[in-house]
């Protein structure tokens, strides 16, 4: 074969599909007016895997962004930011107070101030379920957190592993990929079977991923070996949640709250259901953040009044 | 507040757990920090801005092989830095 068809095969080959891309979505409330408001933050979450940006216009949710990070944390954090302005035609300078969190929080290069995601998830959660929430579980693209707050949603127990992608976002996207299934499909595909499965390994991404290999080859469909895994990252999150306790009051934040195959295996094993809401759970982190920003700025109004 | 550092993983769940009320206005004039020959805490202002004290970023994730220096397999009765501090702030999970 010439090189020159070899490179013809090359440029007529069609494109990997990518199974574990998840939906990227921006949000504006159009209802509201912000030119009229008096305050305005925002709250940017630079996480390993995704990107939130969020408004707050006097202490109410105007608007989100939420993306994949690019391999620039400072970029990811201007373009998640760009994202919700230009759908509503805002400039940074409208904005009078930025917060930035996740892992990527000290290259926001715009932000005021930083605070850790564990304090934002905590009162984003508050916002969204209410101040009835009192047991927090964030499932990230690269770690887990178990997380308890008080009714103004301060924290007052946490936990986090990021160790290890056993029970986070990252193990999805792997299963996802082998499967050839988008990811989006992965959780109502779990209730399409039979029988429950046992869980695959819950310890090791890589042990779980060879054990769903050897469960395809063994003749289960790949409606019960994502069935397996989502059983696996349950149970891997629930011991994680039970070096803390569980109260009533349990929110379930993060991507993977989009995922009813892991969220109702989670809800059985610990015997309580999960509050719902209407808002995109993977931006509570954000969202906790710009109202941070705007506790932080009504102090300051105090202070000089 | 009960703040946990550390990881699980497949060879164990390894956390040490600080509870900041006891921390901030510590008693023991922050003994932990000399006290372990890691050097693995430091003060910090956390989210609520409280100086407490916490452990650091790299160290979080090797905890098993830097503690494992002062545990009873080393010789150790007690851990030096729960023994430090007096108000019994710090906990070891494992």
């Amino acid at each position: 074969m010439s090189a020159t068809s070899i490179e013809t095969t090359v440029e007529t080959m069609p494109a990997k599909k990518e199974f574990w891309r998840w939906q990227e979505n921006v949000w504006v409330d159009e209802s509201k007016d912000w030119k009229s408001a008096k305050l305005i933050t925002c709250g940017i979450d630079v996480g390993s895997v995704s990107s939130q940006a969020v408004l707050v216009v006097d202490g109410e949710l105007y608007g989100f962004n939420s993306m994949r990070t690019g391999n620039n944390s400072p970029d990811s954090a201007t373009n998640a930011l760009q994202g919700v302005m230009d759908k509503c035609g805002m400039q940074l300078s409208d904005i009078h107070y930025v917060v930035g969190t996740g892992y990527g929080r000290v290259n926001v290069p715009f932000a005021h101030k930083a605070i850790t995601e564990i304090a934002c998830h905590a009162r984003g959660a508050n916002y969204m379920g209410g101040n009835s929430v009192r047991t927090i579980l964030d499932m990230g693209g690269q770690d887990c957190k178990a997380i308890h707050c008080d009714e103004k949603g301060k924290v007052t127990n946490f936990l986090m592993n990021d160790k290890c992608a056993a029970g986070t976002g990252r193990g999805m996207e792997v299963i996802s990929d082998l499967m050839q299934i988008p990811i989006a499909e992965l959780g109502p595909r779990s209730f399409d079977i039979d029988a429950e499965p046992d869980a695959v390994s819950s310890v090791c991404v890589v042990f779980a991923k060879s054990e769903a290999l050897g469960l395809l080859k063994a003749g289960y469909t790949k409606n019960k070996v994502i069935a397996a895994y989502c059983q696996a990252m349950a149970e891997r999150v629930v011991s994680l949640l039970e070096r803390i306790g569980v109260e009533e009051g349990f929110f379930i934040t993060g991507g993977i709250a989009k995922n009813p195959g892991v969220v109702k295996r989670i809800e059985k094993l610990l015997g309580i259901k999960a509050m719902e809401t209407k808002v995109d759970s993977q931006i509570a982190g954000a969202l906790g953040a710009a109202l941070f920003g705007y506790t932080l700025m009504q102090k300051q109004g105090a202070k000089a009044a | 507040m009960i703040a946990n550092y550390g990881y699980k993983d497949g060879s164990g769940e390894y956390y040490i757990s600080i509870d900041t009320d006891k921390c901030i206005d510590c008693a023991a004039g922050r003994a932990c920090l000399e006290a372990c020959p890691k050097q693995m805490f430091e003060v910090i202002a956390d989210d609520y801005d409280d100086q407490v004290v916490w452990v650091k970023k790299p160290n979080c994730r090797t905890l098993a092989y830097d503690c494992s220096a002062c545990k009873p397999a080393a010789g150790y009765a007690s851990l030096p830095c729960t023994l430090a501090c007096t108000p019994g702030a710090i906990k070891h999970s494992w």
